[in-house]
């Protein structure tokens, strides 16, 4: 079979991306024709800069999805193939067998595996753990945060303290401590799981108790229901069978985290709480000096409703824009750490493992590294579009 | 100021402190004591062996009084075998006068930073050719991105809504997305790769250590700059477009004072307060990007070393890594509080 030509490669990659293609008209054409009945969300649609962002990163987080559900692959991206070992886009496989595909459409990388599907993979990889650990990290920031900037005095003299502490840390030399087997041998990424995991529970309890607290008949039932599934997940997430945090029987423990994931995800949100502390509390400072808390302490409100009902809502502007930006940031420092091959399993398709393996022979084969640093690029890319365009909508209020 | 500036240098050391301790616990849990005995020593020792490897070279006491012997504050450790002495001050094994003869404090108080495991040397001279190699990616760093970030920021911010600011905020905003393993991946494979490349540059940095030029130490310098640009270029746009909407701004320009003249002459100055902070605490992401880029461009400069200790679980080096970098950070946080004061006149005398 004739090896494919430049033109044949992009067609072909761009056919195998048409679920994706589908997908964003849908959603788009969804957006667009309701987009003045979704408040800021439709907004975005008002800015050029906002539409090429977002696009950008629903077309990644949809060809995560789709290629979790190996819809977009041409490959297993563990598999070798013989005589592919660091061969050009477009090489046809050798001795294709009936329903296999039938090229390396980005070539094969130095193990012989296909760098297209590994691409393709990888997103998902980011798309799994990114937001997730935005929104832990979030979590994280807001319930210390917001006391932090609302109370002031010695709590929060204390809490800017440790937050400068984590922040003066060189973040790779953090990595280096928290993500070697070793550590993980200890324990210890289970040990500050449990703590940082607890951080939504307090939040939503709180958020919940404070708001429905004068209605005692309504908020019990609620908070016992809500309380009860969130500190399952909390367990089943916590508690892994065979390590140093056992706390459910196998039975129970519906949400297997393998310990390379859980350690990886524990440092990156612990890199990032302290950012969002200090975001959350220099708002929470500001907007505690407005008419509206004012009034709302003089109704007799208690703190915590102020706090998460009256602040929260106020500086949920440049919260959502910094959401985004962590996102890209959190997907940056996915890729530093597999770029020093720390936690994620060698063979992981990761985007930065991929450029680390790749960046080895560039000198010779440019295609196995530029695939994920260009997909890695454009995702963080469209991240950061997508925030500017929101700060710029929301300004617009 | 005289208060000011001393009240942050008690926190600066009161945080050092903690950091080092962190890394000392993280550095001396078992595991990794562990991993030391076995690269240290061979890797079929059995549990005992490297309990009394461990015993035998001091790391089998407990955390504080390990700590403090590094810190200098406790006396080193010192133990005696068939009438020869070995202890943390003292060099292999010596007879009895001359181990009494040693100095008892040894930690980084008396500017004994102590031995490198990996590199069998002494860390403080380590340390010292490391950081001059990284002090001079980060001298040309800094004299390339600085100027350019601020060019592109103020050009931006000069005329808001143009075609040049459009322009020039987008390449920042591509530049702040663009991290620097990306960075060089593309650079290495556009300007260095033999296979298609251009040719122009060297696809490493490993000869720049002794004899730098323009050919093998422009891409590690851009790769780096890269990625610190956009943000200070997009920091400098923000505050230039706030001073050209001030009022006087505007009176100069009823004035009938030539546009140049009045970026130049009335908008720069105070637009350049606001940079200047953001420009100093940079140099702390810096370093980040010193480890990732020495790592691509084998540059055997201060990342490297950090890299190279973090995975060996070398102990002493790893703690001097972490001390010299606190202190970065620590200092360029001093230098901008300092600096924002000294500039705003508004802070100064209120």
């Amino acid at each position: 079979m004739e090896p494919l030509s430049t033109i044949e490669i992009i067609g072909r990659v761009l056919y195998q991306f048409t679920s994706v293609w589908l997908a964003l008209i849908i959603l788009f054409a969804v957006s667009i024709a309701f987009k003045r009945r979704l408040g800021l969300y439709g907004k975005l649609f008002d800015s050029p800069i906002g539409m090429i962002g977002f696009a950008l990163v629903m077309f990644w987080v949809f060809t995560g999805i789709f290629g979790a559900m190996d819809l977009i692959v041409t490959h297993d991206p563990l598999a070798q193939a013989s005589g592919m070992k660091n061969k050009v886009p477009g090489t046809p496989l050798r001795g294709a067998e009936e329903g296999e595909y039938a090229w390396y459409l980005l070539g094969g990388d130095n193990l012989a595996r296909d760098v297209f599907s590994r691409m393709v993979k990888g997103a998902w990889e980011v798309v799994k753990i990114a937001p997730v650990a935005a929104v832990f990290a979030f979590m994280v920031g807001i319930t210390l945060g917001l006391p932090a900037g609302y109370y002031g005095g010695k709590l929060d003299t204390w809490l800017s303290f440790l937050a400068n502490l984590i922040l003066a840390f060189p973040v790779i030399l953090l990595f280096y401590l928290l993500v070697t087997p070793e550590i993980v041998a200890t324990g210890l990424p289970s040990y500050m799981a449990s703590v940082l995991f607890i951080f939504p529970i307090i939040f939503v309890a709180v958020l919940l108790n404070s708001r429905y607290y004068t209605q005692p008949s309504f908020r019990t039932p609620l908070l016992i229901g809500v309380l009860g599934v969130m500190i399952w997940v909390y367990l089943a997430l916590v508690s892994e069978v065979g390590t140093k945090v056992s706390l459910l029987p196998k039975v129970l423990d519906f949400i297997d985290m393998p310990g390379g994931m859980l350690v990886v995800f524990v440092s990156v949100v612990f890199v990032n709480s302290p950012t969002v502390f200090r975001i959350v509390r220099g708002l929470a400072m500001d907007i505690k000096t407005r008419d509206y808390v004012a009034a709302a302490q003089t109704r007799g409100e208690g703190p915590w409703y102020i706090m998460l009902w009256e602040i929260l809502p106020n500086a949920r502007g440049p919260l959502i824009v910094d959401f985004c930006l962590r996102i890209g940031y959190i997907t940056i420092l996915l890729g530093t750490l597999g770029f020093f091959g720390l936690g994620l399993p060698p063979e992981s398709p990761d985007w930065g493992s991929t450029i680390n393996e790749g960046r080895k022979l560039l000198s010779i084969y440019l295609h196995p590294a530029l695939p994920p640093a260009l997909a890695l690029l454009s995702l963080v890319l469209g991240l950061n579009l997508l925030a500017d365009g929101l700060r710029e909508e929301s300004l617009k209020d | 100021m005289g208060l000011f500036i001393l009240r942050r240098s008690a926190v600066m050391i009161l945080t050092a402190i903690c950091l080092t301790f962190i890394v000392f616990f993280l550095t001396n849990l078992f595991p990794n004591l562990e991993k030391l005995a076995k690269t240290q020593g061979n890797f079929r020792m059995s549990d005992e062996a490297v309990i009394s490897w461990l015993g035998k070279n001091g790391y089998m006491q407990p955390l504080p009084v390990k700590y403090g012997q590094w810190l200098g504050v406790l006396p080193g450790w010192t133990l005696e075998s068939d009438g020869e002495y070995t202890g943390r001050c003292i060099k292999g094994a010596v007879a009895t006068a001359e181990a009494q003869e040693a100095t008892r404090f040894c930690g980084i108080l008396q500017g004994a930073w102590g031995y490198s495991t990996v590199f069998k040397d002494e860390v403080a001279g380590i340390i010292g050719t490391r950081l001059g190699l990284t002090g001079k990616l980060m001298f040309w760093v800094l004299i390339l991105m600085v100027p350019s970030a601020l060019l592109i920021g103020v050009l931006a911010g000069m005329r808001e809504g143009s075609i040049t600011d459009r322009t020039l905020s987008t390449i920042s905003i591509i530049t702040t997305a663009t991290p620097e393993y990306v960075s060089g991946v593309i650079f290495i494979a556009i300007f260095a790769s033999s296979a298609v490349g251009l040719k122009w540059f060297k696809g490493t940095a490993t000869s720049a250590m002794e004899n730098a030029n323009f050919e093998n130490f422009f891409l590690p310098v851009l790769t780096i700059s890269l990625f610190g640009m956009g943000y200070i270029a997009r920091m400098t746009r923000a505050s230039m477009a706030e001073v050209m909407t001030a009022q006087y701004i505007r009176t100069a320009r009823l004035k009938g004072v030539k546009f140049s003249n009045i970026v130049i002459k009335h908008a720069l100055r105070n637009a350049l307060i606001a940079p200047f902070t953001v420009i100093m605490l940079q140099v702390p992401w810096l370093l980040n990007g010193v480890v990732i880029v020495e790592t691509l461009f084998n540059y055997k400069g201060f990342g490297w070393v950090l890299v190279s200790a973090a995975s060996n679980n070398d102990i002493e080096l790893l703690l001097a890594v972490s001390v010299v970098s606190v202190i970065v950070v620590l200092v360029t946080q001093l230098i901008s509080d300092i600096g924002y004061v000294y500039l705003n006149p508004r802070i100064r005398i209120s």
